[in-house]
């Protein structure tokens, strides 16, 4: 800071953006967690039911309205733990600036789709 | 040239791998991996939706060897990053970070995660092969 600077450090902070959300990513790192421990063991679970099974019966599976639910829980705590996951990856080890916004916009993107398509296809089978 | 006595820095190379640093780098490769196998779990799904056709191709694809390899990689994978998952949840409460419990909990996820992957491989087997 020059000598001649008058404004306060609060002025120059300002507009910087909230103090109050420097947790926010490992919050929710964290809370997809959670979710993924029951979730990823009940998957499992599904999925050892679904390779045993012929189509008709893998999407009555699917159809069941508590199966479609979770499924539904499950793709979608997945895909966001693990944007926030690479996030933290390529934070780490990209350290060409346009080359980590445009893998970090890649896979934000890449996740949304992914978690979009996946409740569609879990919709389309649970409504048709 | 005479060895120095005095002390290196940790490297690498030459540095002796406590347990914590190969678990901690392990948790993030199958993270990655795991993020890998996503594609998988997508396929499934919107095969299953588009029709018995496309769900006959990805399941021919899981039935075959390099399928079934890459399934028993990720389920360990899975395990592997939840099992470690929840030590650092523990860790985020504020228990077990003495060095002890540090290594005993990292034996308790390896051995864990390995006896969850042969249960889930049991249950595979002993319900026959994949239809």
């Amino acid at each position: 800071m020059s000598a001649t600077e008058l404004r306060t450090p609060l002025k120059r902070a300002r507009g910087l953006g909230s103090a109050k959300d420097g947790t926010h990513h490992f919050v929710v790192e964290r809370l997809t967690a959670l979710a993924l421990v029951p979730l990823s063991l009940w998957a499992i679970y599904l999925a050892l039911s679904l390779m045993h099974a012929d189509y008709a019966s893998a999407r009555a599976i699917v159809h069941q309205p508590l199966n479609a639910t979770l499924l539904s829980a499950f793709v979608i705590a997945m895909f966001w733990h693990m944007q926030l996951g690479l996030q933290v990856v390529i934070e780490d080890y990209v350290h060409l600036r346009w080359l980590e916004v445009a893998a970090q916009i890649g896979v934000k993107f890449a996740c949304a789709v992914g978690a979009l398509a996946c409740v569609l296809a879990i919709a389309r089978i649970a409504l048709g | 040239m005479q060895p120095s006595a005095r002390p290196l820095s940790p490297h690498l190379q030459i540095y002796r791998w406590p347990l914590s640093m190969g678990l901690s780098i392990v948790h993030r490769v199958t993270g990655v991996g795991l993020a890998v196998g996503s594609l998988l779990v997508a396929a499934v799904l919107l095969s299953l939706a588009a029709g018995p056709d496309a769900y006959a191709t990805i399941h021919a694809f899981c039935a075959s060897w390099f399928g079934t390899l890459l399934l028993f990689g990720w389920s360990w994978a899975l395990c592997y990053h939840m099992c470690n998952g929840i030590r650092h949840m523990v860790w985020d409460i504020g228990w077990g970070f003495e060095m002890q419990r540090v290594v005993l909990t990292g034996w308790i996820v390896i051995v864990v995660s390995l006896l969850l992957t042969a249960l889930v491989w049991g249950c595979m087997l002993a319900r026959g092969a994949m239809a």
